[in-house]
């Protein structure tokens, strides 16, 4: 962080985020009072608190980063970026800077209150003024990339399952809308505020990464009398009716987190992010028989159930036979080749639309897919089942692929990926 | 060429300012009661403008008689050299409105302005000529306004008053610049010399970094810091695109990874120079 950063935090920090702090917890920790309130600095970085005020906020700190198991918000701004930075010190005063700015945006606040000077740029680039924090969550994580940057020497730290992602069949990606050494998922009910979220963090580190691709998604949860339904896809067909229960600890520990032991150290209550930028061919899927489309899926479209079965949530039974002997619901379907798989993973998935592909004109549409595991094996496997017979291949191109280890939680006092660095 | 007026007085931006400004009951932005004494500084600055104009005059009248003499090869050659003294002082060049585009206006600002080819003067119609058909010929009179137009800002130039707030918005936007039509080749898009514009819009803003630069480590070392890597890295990249003693590569020679190298260096060079504001403070 420059000293001019420094400056304009302790400027003017409101009082209801300013930290409280009593004790000997407070260890290494000094406070800066002055009158408009005081910012707490532990090893020069600032300490800001959750707004439990503010409306329509999730928390920053916690266990675990939100934007994970916390509620799908209706959009996303998915960026990921390459550091410039050239040692792992100045990678470490990133996270530190990146800290209380990601907490003030989760708490709907500007960067800065009121523009300090005339003479240089507003700190904030203030489109979401006015606008409340619209259940932003900010989800930090690192690429494989990250540890294969000499400079930084963190090869001693990468964790095994930690690599891009082999090629699949029907893969056509694109190198410049993949990888990347820092992910930032930023979610919210709001488009501008999960832009404006991404815009001031990269801008913030103005030198210090630069942005390789960014992606915008949306998503919308139909309400059948306020009980959240499963939300469709562009193809119209429900998408993560077998999610596991975030609400359930159980499931969470066995496919989310990682456990202690079962990674690095500094992984543990952490998660592996994958995304996929999936292009979806809408015109040639609008030219096929509702009979074709559901038997793709392996499900009925308006009521999501298997084919066969009344209702979203019944069991899928692959040796239900028609009239005629045949499987109610065909093989090489959709759900029937993700049931040959034992593993699980968590999707929280979005649509994105950008506008046309410049080759054909047709839509450049489709999912944005991204999931939560606690080892990308997990999707691997699925994935790999998928593999050439999935029926939907034929209506789908994956263009962009990338591959996050999510830090764990961020405790009030510590910062982004604190653990990471300390784990030398 | 600037399609806006360059110069928005510090007054009416400040008012703009505080007339948004969240209606709370925090403090508002302060506008600059007390003015740090930067006298010095703007005569250093309004005496390098004076000095690039003079060298501009020397070479556009080089430029002219190699174009009025038919010297198709000299013209070209003489051509994006004249042009970078232009470049560098250009938060100066630009304040006559009427001047600056009969010098520098490219066919695309003409026909923005409503105006008919048969309007376009200075030295991008000179450049299409040279570039395009290949001729002087018919170029005679157009070079001969050129001079004179020339002459005419070298002139005024002395009338210009400069202040504080024209040199830092002016090094920003020397940047804007670069960012928004040499990165994208639409400077010179019949001569693609835009790397000599390119080099000449940063040195004219890294002109006016020296010339603030003690009153910015005053206020922030840090800055200063960041300003000289970011200045570094910016011309070592430029250094890349180099040939001969003060020539560049042809824009067209230019991938698409490498201007979003030079385009990101331009960016990260932009933040920093922004702040220099702080002396104002």
């Amino acid at each position: 962080m420059t000293s001019t950063d420094e400056k304009w935090l302790e400027k003017k920090i409101s009082r209801r985020s300013m930290l409280k702090i009593t004790g000997a917890g407070a260890a290494g920790v000094a406070v800066l009072a002055s009158g408009m309130g005081g910012i707490a600095k532990a090893f020069g970085f600032d300490i800001l608190d959750d707004d439990q005020t503010a409306e329509n906020k999730v928390n920053f700190y916690g266990k675990h980063q939100s934007g994970i198991t916390t509620a799908t918000t209706s959009h996303v701004y998915f960026a990921s970026l390459n550091v410039l930075v050239e040692s792992q010190s100045e990678l470490q005063d990133l996270f530190k800077m990146w800290t209380p700015l990601a907490v003030r945006l989760m708490n709907g606040e500007q960067l800065e209150e009121v523009s300090q000077g005339v003479f240089t740029p507003p700190k904030d680039t203030g489109e979401s003024s006015g606008l409340n924090a619209s259940n932003l969550t900010v989800t930090f994580g690192v690429g494989p990339s990250l540890f294969d940057n000499k400079k930084l020497g963190l090869s001693g730290i990468k964790p095994t399952e930690l690599n891009d992602l082999p090629h699949f069949p029907q893969d056509q990606l694109d190198e410049k809308i993949s990888g990347g050494d820092i992910c930032i998922q930023a979610c919210a009910d709001d488009p501008q505020v999960a832009f404006h979220a991404v815009r001031n963090l990269v801008r913030a580190a103005s030198g210090k990464v630069t942005l390789k691709w960014t992606q915008t998604g949306f998503t919308s949860v139909p309400k059948v009398k306020d009980k959240k339904e499963t939300p469709r896809n562009l193809f119209a067909f429900k998408d993560g009716t077998v999610n596991p229960d975030t609400k359930s600890t159980t499931d969470m520990k066995e496919v989310v987190w990682v456990q202690p032991d079962e990674s690095k150290s500094w992984m543990t209550n952490g998660t592996y992010l994958v995304v996929r930028k999936i292009q979806m061919h809408l015109e040639t899927w609008d030219r096929t028989s509702l009979q074709g489309q559901e038997a793709t899926f392996g499900r009925h479209r308006d009521s999501g159930a298997p084919i066969g079965k009344k209702n979203e949530f019944d069991e899928v039974d692959l040796d239900s036979k028609d009239a005629t002997g045949n499987p109610h619901i065909p093989v090489d379907s959709h759900v029937a080749l993700a049931r040959t798989v034992k593993d699980q993973i968590m999707r929280r998935g979005f649509s994105y639309s950008s506008g046309l592909v410049d080759e054909t004109g047709a839509y450049d549409a489709g999912l944005l897919f991204i999931s939560f595991q606690k080892n990308p094996q997990q999707f691997i496997n699925i994935q790999n089942a998928m593999g050439r017979v999935d029926k939907l291949n034929e209506y789908i191109t994956h263009r962009g692929s990338g591959v996050f280890a999510c830090f764990p939680g961020i405790q009030k006092g510590s910062y982004i990926g604190e653990k990471f660095f300390n784990t030398y | 060429m600037k399609k806006s007026p360059f110069l928005l007085s510090s007054i009416l931006l400040s008012a703009a300012l505080v007339g948004c400004a969240q209606q709370e009951a925090s403090p508002q932005p302060e506008v600059a009661a007390e003015t740090i004494d930067l006298q010095t500084e703007v005569d250093a600055y309004k005496e390098f403008a004076i000095e690039q104009m003079n060298e501009f005059v020397l070479e556009t009248e080089k430029f002219t008689e190699a174009v009025k003499s038919g010297d198709i090869e000299e013209a070209k050659a003489l051509y994006p050299i004249a042009r970078m003294y232009f470049e560098r002082s250009e938060p100066i060049a630009e304040s006559f409105g009427d001047l600056d585009p009969r010098i520098d206006a490219r066919l695309a600002d003409v026909k923005e302005a409503g105006q008919g080819e048969e309007e376009w003067s200075g030295y991008h119609k000179i450049e299409y000529g040279l570039w395009v058909e290949n001729t002087t010929e018919g170029y005679e009179e157009i070079a001969d306004q050129l001079l004179t137009d020339t002459k005419e800002l070298r002139a005024r130039v002395e009338t210009v008053e400069v202040t504080p707030d024209l040199m830092m918005t002016g090094a920003v936007d020397l940047l804007n610049e670069v960012s928004t039509s040499k990165i994208t080749g639409e400077e010179e898009i019949f001569s693609h010399t835009d790397l000599y514009d390119f080099q000449a819009n940063v040195e004219g803003a890294e002109k006016i970094f020296r010339i603030l630069e003690p009153e910015i480590t005053a206020k922030d070392e840090a800055l200063t810091d960041s300003l000289e890597t970011k200045f570094d890295a910016l011309y070592t990249l430029l250094d890349n695109y180099r040939v001969g003693e003060n020539g560049f590569v042809s824009y067209e020679e230019l991938t698409a990874e490498d201007t979003k190298q030079l385009s990101s260096a331009v960016n990260q060079l932009g933040e920093p120079l922004s702040q220099m504001g702080i002396i104002m403070e």
